[in-house]
């Protein structure tokens, strides 16, 4: 069985539809790519995955997404469970004010998590998946926002991986950052898929090319095509899934 | 020409610097004025009795320990009973409702009753708590009193402090997995605490300040208060009682040095506590 | 447990709310239903207690010279030292000017009223006659009073510019002033506005400043030495000892100031939304 299935996603905000129709499997234990120009409906669809558009009040979504076979909008799921399962890295560094030990701790402690010992292993445990531990094990308590934009969205990544989520979500995670810290973040996600299920929306179709296992194309609200990514990249099936990706649009 | 053009807005520039600067000049010489007069006059009355005794004969002799502690007492009660509804409120208004007719209307009248004048709280704390529920003149009446006048204020500061935290922060305790309480409580709150505490500390300067509304519901006995339903004599009323009814200037003017004295360490309290705060989560 | 906690605490922020609009709604209601008999009887020019005249015209015109002659002086002198601090002032004078601009908020206006007393009041007597009590000194010390607010909100609107408007300016040639007159003032004139609708609101509402120089006499001035009466000031006298229908007199005044701070109130925030 597949780690999420998508039947029929239909999104709309207001009276405008953002998502059209999206049926779609997801590995476990891969990276998938979803790409595609801007405004196509990658973020709305990667938030539906942890219904963190349940904050927009005239969001309005249909379909069934299944988590390990679970509808995520059953009744007795709970969301803040869901959240943990399905973690999620924001487009541009979202520090907390808070000190780097704080930042990666924030989510255990949400989950009842007191004990400090415990905490600095769990924190230790994530800052070293992200590989940002050798950086700042030293400076655990300086404030996080001191850290470079790399550096700081690396710690978004550890934070988020402190939950032991069995999903990341990445929503353009290496949009505002130079290449040496998108290199880095390129190299621990690698590493990650071992353990976690990865969707990510790449800031360009190189980096789609080269971390994903599975690759999706989306173009206004619609799935144009879902491949390996090998096969989407090499030889895609649809002709504006060629034409986004030799750069004749978007 | 060219030297025309030149020479022109040269001659507006220096004329209008001119008038700014003699314009702060003057701002200054009268805040100079007015605070070094009233330092000069006080500073020399201002002694260990006078803090420590209570007033005799009318204020004319002995201290004003009586009045301090009337007007701690006076504005903790104050800011006790506000504080927290303020807070509460504006946290209810940024967090819990959707914009509609019920926000509008607590907004708008938060709105309109922080520009009320103090004497209209007085008034109304005078009638209400003094005479109809019979509170009497005690500390409680002009606690209360000051709480009424000072909630629009906190109401206002804390949530234009709640709303300015970044939309992001509390996605990202809601990514986490936090409930809405963990995420006021641990991601909004913390970010929003220098303008809140900012806006408190506003609301005890105001009531240290205030005289009219005091006057009218604290009474205006120089007995040192026993409890909350004792009456009292806050240092702003003091001051005007004695300067106004020509009691004792000297003691007037020891009163109003305190009173300037007090405020001042309010204000180096607010800041620093905002700087601290700011060097705590800006960059190093 | 964390979903009792949830539902308790967004309880505890209702019932927070719910008691501050309660509180504020009672002093709102409880004015109104204690001045509102009086309000048809205070039309008139003559304020006599004892003999049942309760009009409050001399006030309205005592309030509305007194705050007039507040906004001809402070108001210029107000907007100098805003543009003084945001474009002219050196680092450390600004440094001391603006916490000096904070204190000067925060001092208890009876102290400004007692120095007015003492400073302006012989002042006036001694150059300009009369008997010093009066609009002028009231004027003075009022003006010197709103200039913390008036300084402080515009500094905030002409600091909150964009940095482009500026240098745009100054790249075309203009000089610093020309892009001061020219350029900043103009944008910035809804914030200033605001500033010194905000500061009138003050001077309205100012209570123990004023009554200690006016002279609180209750007639039509004639002249800016003339000594009046504010409408606060009535309250701030009459209060501890009014009964009945004057008590409710004071009232019906406190709502004719209510509803001139909400037009003033409701100017500024129109001025300020019109950006």
């Amino acid at each position: 069985m597949n780690k999420i299935s998508i039947e029929r996603l239909n999104f709309f905000y207001k009276d405008k539809q953002v998502i059209r129709d999206l049926s779609l499997e997801i590995e476990a234990n891969k990276i998938l790519s979803v790409f595609g120009p801007s405004n196509s409906g990658i973020t709305t669809f990667l938030r539906s995955l942890n219904r963190l558009y349940d904050l927009v009040p005239e969001a309005r979504m249909e379909g069934l997404i299944l988590l390990d076979g679970k509808d995520i909008h059953a009744k007795d799921v709970s969301l803040t469970e869901l959240r943990r399962r399905v973690g999620m890295v924001f487009d541009v560094p979202t520090p907390l004010p808070l000190s780097i030990f704080d930042n990666v701790a924030y989510g255990p402690r949400l989950g009842g998590v007191k004990s400090r010992a415990k905490l600095m292993e769990t924190v230790e445990e994530a800052l070293r998946m992200a590989a940002l531990w050798d950086e700042v094990q030293n400076r655990l308590d300086i404030p996080a926002m001191s850290l470079s934009g790399g550096q700081q969205q690396r710690l978004c990544v550890a934070r988020v991986l402190a939950l032991k989520p069995e999903v990341v979500l990445l929503d353009r995670p290496c949009s505002g950052l130079d290449p040496i810290s998108t290199a880095k973040i390129e190299e621990s996600l690698c590493e990650l898929k071992k353990r976690f299920t990865i969707v990510i929306a790449p800031h360009n179709v190189q980096q789609a090319g080269r971390i994903s296992d599975r690759a999706a194309f989306m173009l206004s609200g619609e799935l144009v095509e879902e491949d390996s990514a090998q096969m989407i990249f090499s030889n895609p099936k649809n002709s504006r899934t060629n034409d986004y990706i030799t750069g004749r649009f978007g | 020409m060219d030297k025309n053009m030149k020479a022109k807005p040269r001659i507006g520039d220096k004329a209008a610097k001119a008038v700014i600067w003699t314009a702060a000049l003057l701002v200054i010489a009268v805040l100079v004025c007015i605070i070094l007069y009233v330092l000069a006059k006080g500073l020399p009355v201002i002694s260990w009795s006078f803090l420590t005794e209570v007033p005799r004969n009318m204020g004319r002799e002995g201290g004003v320990a009586s009045t301090i502690v009337s007007t701690l007492l006076v504005t903790f009660t104050a800011i006790v009973i506000a504080t927290p509804l303020g807070i509460g409120t504006a946290f209810y208004l940024a967090e819990y409702t959707k914009e509609g007719i019920i926000t509008r209307i607590i907004r708008f009248s938060a709105e309109s009753l922080a520009g009320i004048p103090s004497i209209v709280y007085g008034l109304f704390g005078f009638v209400f708590f003094v005479e109809i529920l019979g509170m009497g003149w005690s500390v409680l009446s002009g606690g209360l009193t000051l709480a009424i006048m000072i909630l629009p204020t906190v109401i206002r500061t804390s949530e234009e402090a709640i709303i300015t935290v970044p939309k992001s922060y509390r996605e990202v305790s809601f990514s986490l997995g936090g409930t809405k309480w963990q995420t006021i409580f641990r991601a909004v709150f913390p970010s929003a605490i220098r303008g809140i505490t900012n806006g408190v500390i506003l609301s005890v300067g105001r009531c240290v300040a205030e005289t009219a509304a005091v006057y009218l519901t604290l009474g205006s006995t120089l007995r040192m208060p026993t409890s909350l339903f004792s009456p009292g004599r806050s240092m702003a009323v003091h001051f005007y009682l004695l300067a106004s009814e020509d009691i004792s200037m000297e003691n007037a003017y020891g009163t109003a040095a305190l009173l300037i004295i007090l405020i001042f360490l309010i204000n180096v309290v607010a800041n620093t506590a905002v700087n601290r705060m700011i060097a705590k989560n800006a960059k190093r | 447990m964390i979903k009792f906690k949830e539902k308790l605490s967004g309880r505890i922020f209702f019932a927070l709310a719910l008691s501050s609009i309660s509180v504020l709604a009672l002093i709102t209601v409880f004015i109104v239903v204690k001045g509102a008999p009086m309000l048809g009887a205070v039309g008139g020019l003559s304020w006599d207690p004892e003999y049942g005249e309760f009009g409050i015209i001399p006030m309205v015109i005592g309030t509305l010279a007194v705050t007039l002659g507040a906004a001809v002086i402070g108001v210029p002198v107000g907007i100098c030292c805003a543009i003084f601090l945001a474009e002219f002032a050196p680092l450390k004078m600004r440094n001391i000017f603006r916490p000096a601009i904070q204190l000067l908020a925060g001092i208890p206006s009876v102290v400004y009223g007692f120095w007015g007393l003492m400073f302006i009041v012989p002042f006036i007597r001694d150059h300009l006659g009369g008997a010093g009590l009066s609009i002028l000194a009231g004027s003075v010390v009022l003006a010197i009073m709103i200039l913390p607010t008036i300084i402080s909100i515009s500094e905030v609107a002409l600091l909150s510019l964009p940095p482009h408007y500026k240098t745009g300016s100054l790249a075309l040639g203009l000089t610093h002033w020309q892009t001061i007159y020219h350029l900043m003032l103009p944008a910035a004139k809804s914030g200033i506005m605001a500033a010194v609708i905000l500061g009138i609101g003050r001077a309205v509402g100012e209570t123990m400043a004023v009554i200690l120089v006016l002279g609180n006499a209750v007639a039509i001035p004639d002249s800016i030495l003339s000594s009046v009466r504010t409408l606060t000031t009535s309250i701030g006298i009459e209060m501890g000892y009014a009964e009945g229908m004057h008590q409710e007199a004071l009232f019906a005044t406190g709502i004719v100031l209510f509803v001139m701070i909400m037009i003033i109130n409701s100017l500024a925030q129109y001025v300020v939304r019109k950006k």
